[in-house]
């Protein structure tokens, strides 16, 4: 019995020093999903506009687009896409342990997140920021009225926090009235069991139109955080930040150029920039370097579109409008680096 | 003392006389029981007072305000959830696997079987009666002539009893295979959800953690001191954990733990389950073992029985029909118990409850929504409730 004691636990030592060696061989994530033939992606399943699942199954939304464009650029298939719906509580640890290939789950850039949580940020597809909900009645137009006033959010998201710093630094006392869930927090809101609710601005102006009189709530004209929302992947895999950092590019560059999914197949084109975008020149062009195929952006732009198709399809219906999410051209905050 | 014969005045004083008017039926039953005191006579009207105006909320809501539209619209979803539709035939195949269980194990048995098979049957009609899409109706209409076939095919059929048992033991699998395929037209259990992921997860929790409680039960009683030993350590630390403590466990720590080792998410969630639902059986299953008399015990030893005779024929028949009840509440709590992966991150029926509110064509819907799921669960969970009773009542649990 001892000895058999002994063996086993012999062989287990033995399986935990083997087992890390054996995952120290570095790979990309690049190469992974490309043995894989399929990339699997964490989003939110159920957040409006961003993710959930549509009438027939299918998977929907702004995040779950930049899922299926980086697969084309991949794999040349947007189908070739899993998604893993996640909880904002187990998406860093589903991107450290390579649960996920890459993470697009409504998830801000902070410095903490960046150093701490193992996480290498894509540019932002999203530029969100905190805001205010609250009746036209109430007469209340800037931050300082809203003293005394409860103010509905949900319960342990950044919203909370962003909150009590605001009024702190205002010196004014609001009652928060904390919300589990999202669904309730409007619903109470419109029962008129607070009288403000606060929320990413998004969320805000896309949930008024569910309300009963949505002509009966104005949002207040100040924004008191900034949350950059866009694909994370893990710390340390610089080649495959690259190609998903350079897959959002394509989607903003395209808009620039005026390509569209439409046009993409047939865009006729002198300017060399543009044609070393799609893949139209000589040599191997830009996807040769991302370690991707030479037409990776027209896979792209042929499956989702250019940035502003997919703000379109997912995020116009909400009521959502455009704001700084607009190439920089248009005095946006979107700005693709050169494709050079 | 009872007597050899009666007279005839005997005889006629003994035959049944109908009760005086007024002391039987419905109105005579409210007087006596809900108007007999002064006290009840209040706390009735109040009782009732309540129930008027809930119900008249209630059904206001349900009949005016609802919007129902949302459920018809998703119910593909709810079902299935993001299982890809163009494969939607590995799930009709693996009900028409059931369905041919079904259909000849009620042939072969017959009673309460019977009964399971016909109702079943009778949910295929009804749906294939409903304006789904003809594709559908025909689904469902080969599922009630499929049970019928099997239940004719299996009637009195008896010696092929064995045969049968075998075949659901080997059904398992063989679902397994079929929902998840072969090579480029598989479908990733990530794609599992809605009513069957639930199902699943529950059965497979169900099948797997009953045999594994009666054998830590078996365990806990062990004489041998590191087996009585291990099992307590196992049935104590597993009942002093949230389930959803051990889901989120099996969710985050396996894949730190064993990297590389890819399992998915769905079997990772079901081992969970399965794991923490046998501690409880374990338990329920000890109360009947220790209900039954040392005397058992010894005379199954006087006759020469071993130790795995004496169990298997003598002792579990006994300890586990006693505590019948116990174990199709845990049962029952396994089932609810499974929506549980809704906040892991898994569609389950919950979590297409979830998603389909997110979804901005049916804002500010949830009530309705929410409901529906309940009233599946309730559907579901009540049978299993109602199904208990009618076995208790076929091996006369409770009356000796």
């Amino acid at each position: 019995m001892r000895k058999l004691l002994f063996r086993v636990s012999a062989f287990v030592l033995a399986i935990a020093l083997v087992v890390p060696l054996l995952a120290e061989g570095e790979e990309s994530i690049l190469d992974k999903v490309k043995n894989r033939g399929r990339l699997i992606c964490g989003v939110n399943k159920e957040l409006p506009g961003f993710g959930f699942l549509g009438q027939t199954g299918e998977w929907k939304g702004f995040d779950v687009d930049y899922g299926r464009a980086i697969a084309a650029a991949v794999l040349g298939d947007p189908n070739k896409v899993e998604f893993r719906p996640l909880k904002a509580a187990e998406r860093f640890p589903a991107l450290q342990t390579g649960e996920i290939d890459v993470l697009i789950r409504n998830t801000t850039w902070t410095l903490t997140r960046d150093t701490d949580l193992g996480a290498d940020f894509c540019p932002p597809t999203f530029y969100d920021g905190q805001g205010f909900m609250l009746r036209k009645e109430l007469g209340i137009t800037s931050l300082e009225e809203l003293a005394g006033a409860t103010v509905g959010v949900t319960a342990g998201s950044t919203t909370e926090l962003n909150l009590a710093d605001t009024t702190r630094a205002l010196g004014i006392e609001v009652e928060p009235v904390v919300f589990e869930e999202t669904e309730t927090l409007y619903q109470s809101y419109d029962q008129g069991r607070c009288d403000v609710v606060t929320s990413d601005k998004s969320q805000l102006i896309s949930r008024r139109q569910s309300l009963k009189n949505p002509d009966d709530h104005i949002i207040l004209d100040v924004t008191i955080s900034k949350e950059p929302l866009g694909p994370v992947t893990v710390h340390g895999d610089n080649k495959w930040n690259d190609v998903v950092s350079w897959v959002v590019y394509a989607t903003f560059a395209a808009e620039e150029h005026g390509i569209t999914q439409a046009n993409v197949s047939t865009f006729k084109t002198e300017n060399p920039e543009i044609k070393r975008f799609l893949g139209l020149d000589g040599s191997g062009g830009m996807g040769e370097k991302l370690g991707l195929s030479k037409d990776w952006a027209r896979q792209v732009i042929a499956a989702v579109g250019n940035y502003g198709e997919i703000f379109d399809r997912n995020l116009t219906p909400l009521g959502l409008p455009r704001g700084v999410n607009k190439p920089w051209t248009q005095g946006g905050l979107l700005y693709a680096m050169p494709f050079r | 003392m009872r007597k050899a014969y009666y007279t005839v005045e005997e005889r006629e004083l003994t035959q049944a006389m109908k009760p005086p008017a007024h002391t039987k039926g419905p109105a005579r039953w409210i007087k006596d029981n809900l108007f007999n005191t002064w006290y009840n006579v209040l706390l009735s009207c109040l009782a009732l007072i309540c129930i008027f105006f809930i119900s008249k909320a209630l059904l206001t809501w349900a009949f005016t305000e609802a919007k129902w539209g949302v459920i018809p619209a998703n119910l593909q979803l709810f079902g299935v959830g993001a299982y890809p539709r163009e494969q939607i035939w590995r799930v009709w195949s693996v009900i028409y696997i059931l369905c041919v269980l079904v259909g000849l194990s009620a042939g072969m048995w017959g009673g309460l079987v019977f009964r399971f098979a016909v109702v079943l049957g009778g949910v295929w009609f009804i749906g294939a009666l409903l304006p789904f899409e003809l594709s559908t109706r025909g689904w469902f209409l080969g599922a009630v002539a499929i049970t019928a076939a099997a239940l004719f095919l299996g009637r009195g059929r008896t010696a092929l009893r064995p045969w049968i048992l075998g075949g659901w033991l080997l059904s398992f699998p063989l679902i397994m295979i079929v929902l998840r395929g072969f090579g480029e037209n598989s479908v990733l259990t990530s794609n599992w959800g809605g009513l069957l992921l639930t199902l699943i997860l529950a059965v497979v929790g169900i099948v797997v953690s009953f045999p594994l409680g009666v054998f830590l039960a078996l365990c806990r009683q062990s004489n041998l001191p590191a087996i009585r030993w291990v099992s307590t350590a196992y049935i104590e630390m597993v009942r002093g954990v949230p389930l959803i403590t051990i889901l989120f466990m099996g969710n985050i720590l396996i894949p730190i733990f064993m990297p590389g080792l890819d399992i998915n998410q769905v079997l990772r969630m079901g081992l969970a389950i399965t794991f923490f639902s046998a501690a409880y059986m374990a338990e329920n299953v000890r109360g009947g073992l220790q209900g039954i008399p040392r005397g058992q015990h010894e005379a199954a030893q006087a006759i020469g029985l071993n130790y795995v005779q004496t169990m298997l024929f003598i002792v579990l028949p006994q300890a586990l029909r006693s505590v019948i009840p116990a174990i199709v509440g845990q049962f029952i709590a396994l089932f609810k118990d499974t929506s549980l992966v809704a906040i892991i991150g898994l569609i389950d029926l919950l979590g297409v409850a979830r998603s389909v509110i997110a979804n901005p064509d049916w804002f500010g819907l949830q009530a309705e929504v929410y409901l529906f799921a309940a009233i599946i669960y309730f559907v579901f969970s009540y049978s299993m409730s109602y199904g208990s009773q009618e076995i208790e009542t076929a091996l006369g649990v409770g009356e000796h």
